[in-house]
């Protein structure tokens, strides 16, 4: 069988891997080469060595979103799980109305980051504008956290649905038999619930982390980065570096800048699953 | 012990309530400002109702409609999204398949480049990719789906594979011997078998493909194509006096149908997202 579907391969094979090679491939090669040359357009480059690197982290607006980013993806990936757990644990207790809850709290996850995030900047305007305060594009603190409760109010419930599928994926003999033993509610959450539930948690560990670091729809519609780049991702960053600023260098550097971006992504994703895929409880 | 459980779970269904309640107020809130008129509009009365003074009816969607070119930013939004996820569901499922089944280093390299590939931020690529898009002239609503099948192959092709391991492999077997041959076999046999998958993959495709604002904004023809995310942020973006009014009507339209299509589907939807983040 396998060699009657080997002969085919440019029917099978050949199509997404040809879309592959024009939208990944190529594209990432290249953008590894260019990080290494001075240039403004892909035709027009000059081979610079690894002076790009050099720049980019001196930079200190690159080194300030960096900071930044982890400061907000730690933050939002604890808040956001710990959230759609508690949210996913009590939503199990068979709850009237719990399927219209489920519904309502997804939601979100369905409107895209541009508009989400103009829905938030109407609303924290408002908010501040009542309370007397600074707007949000004129205070970076508050644009800080307003986007880590957007991304909360997007993200869980998104996680609690995996969650949910999770919890309702784990044998009831375990709780019962846990019960029978005389675990308290609380031990049977701490000693069976939660080491059964470390598949979901790795996944929604890893989604929230690289959502996090990735994120640049939100940030670019609610705050903009404003003021003076003080709300500005990592993503965002690199976005203005490419498009926003002057000088025949900067095109370089932002792509150099988007290298050591996708080497950190890389990187959390791989510690992250090694990590928490040891902790998995084999069933 | 049974009264207090009552109890409990009475308290529970409140907090949710309310919990729900302002989950869904930011939507609430726009359609409410999307019926007050221009001028009434203001930053701190935006959690005021519409009173009869300032209700403006549905002027404000008709302005969205006739003049800021909604309806054509919503048909390429649509275009683009139906084109893009039927390419992708066919051509990843067959890719998928071959990779599964023909055990050699091409399918390997493949399954690692695609796996690889999910996880690579789109900052690395915008600028590569885009310039590549417009040299191969991919830059128009109907043939940017071409780009999407590549960069959206990683998730799809990673999916499907997942979901092919655990098919038994007796039933392609038996459907060659009858004189299948690999074309008919996987698309009457292993298409078929297939569905469920499809409908996560499906869902999770449209919901990026739909809202992606990034992509599309640098790599189509920007003076003739407009998407929605596009649009609504050239409302932002742009400097000067922004009209408050059709901008709150055209955030409605681009959620109404999203909100139509999710009360209607909602149960595939919610089963294909945690389907889909299972296998991934």
């Amino acid at each position: 069988m396998e060699k009657a579907i080997k002969k085919y391969w440019p029917i099978f094979l050949l199509p997404t891997v040809c879309a592959f090679i024009i939208g990944f491939v190529i594209p990432f090669c290249q953008g590894l080469y260019l990080s290494l040359c001075k240039f403004q357009t892909v035709n027009k480059t000059t081979f610079v060595g690894l002076s790009n690197y050099g720049k980019a982290i001196a930079d200190t607006l690159f080194q300030e979103s960096f900071w930044l980013t982890v400061r907000f993806t730690l933050i939002s990936t604890l808040l956001i799980n710990v959230f759609a757990l508690t949210v996913a644990l009590l939503l199990t207790r068979k709850l009237k109305g719990t399927n219209l809850f489920r519904t309502v709290f997804f939601m979100p996850n369905l409107i895209g980051g541009i508009v989400l995030g103009y829905i938030w900047q109407i609303l924290f305007n408002c908010v501040l504008s009542l309370l007397g305060k600074p707007l949000l594009t004129l205070d970076a603190t508050y644009g800080f956290w307003g986007l880590i409760i957007l991304m909360c109010w997007q993200q869980i419930g998104y996680m609690m649905i995996i969650y949910i599928a999770g919890l309702q994926a784990i044998p009831n003999d375990y709780i019962e038999a846990a019960t029978i033993d005389g675990a308290s509610p609380w031990q049977t959450l701490w000693k069976v619930k939660l080491p059964n539930l470390m598949p979901s948690i790795t996944i929604c560990l890893f989604l929230s982390l690289t959502n996090g670091f990735k994120l640049f729809d939100q940030n670019l519609a609610l705050t903009g980065g404003e003021p003076a780049h003080a709300s500005e991702l990592i993503a965002l960053n690199i976005y203005q570096t490419f498009y926003f600023r002057s000088g025949p260098q900067w095109k370089g550097i932002g792509q150099a800048k988007a290298v050591l971006f996708c080497i950190i992504v890389v990187a959390i994703s791989l510690i992250q699953l090694k990590a928490t895929r040891s902790k998995e409880v084999q069933q | 012990m049974k009264k207090r459980n009552k109890v409990v779970s009475g308290i529970l269904t409140a907090v949710f309530t309310v919990l729900s309640l302002a989950w869904v107020y930011p939507v609430f809130m726009v359609l409410m400002n999307s019926l007050k008129q221009e001028r009434s509009i203001t930053t701190d009365s935006a959690f005021q109702l519409p009173s009869s003074e300032t209700f403006a009816g549905l002027e404000n969607f008709k302005s969205a409609i006739d003049t800021q070119g909604f309806l054509s930013a919503f048909w390429y939004s649509l275009v683009i999204t139906v084109t893009s996820v039927a390419l992708i569901l066919v051509f990843c499922s067959m890719c998928a398949w071959f990779i599964t089944r023909v055990n050699s280093w091409v399918s390997k390299a493949c399954y690692y480049l695609f796996v690889f590939s999910m996880v690579v931020p789109f900052q690395m690529l915008m600028f590569t990719l885009s310039s590549l898009a417009d040299r191969l002239g991919f830059t128009s609503p109907y043939n940017i789906c071409i780009i999407y099948l590549g960069f959206g192959a990683g998730l799809a092709v990673f999916m499907f594979a997942g979901f092919m391991k655990s098919i038994p492999i007796e039933i392609e077997e038996a459907a060659m011997i009858d004189g299948c041959g690999p074309i008919r076999t996987f698309f009457s046999v292993v298409f078929p078998i297939l569905k469920p998958t499809m409908v996560s993959v499906g869902i999770l495709e449209t919901m990026w493909v739909w809202n992606d604002y990034l992509l599309p904004y640098l790599v189509l023809d920007r003076k003739k194509y407009t998407t929605i995310p596009i649009l609504v942020q050239y409302f932002r973006g742009s400097y000067g006096r922004v009209e408050m009014g059709p901008m709150m009507a055209s955030i409605v339209l681009t959620i109404l149908p999203i909100i139509i299509v999710y009360i209607l589907g909602q149960k595939h939807i919610i089963k294909g997202v945690a389907a889909g983040a299972v296998k991934g």
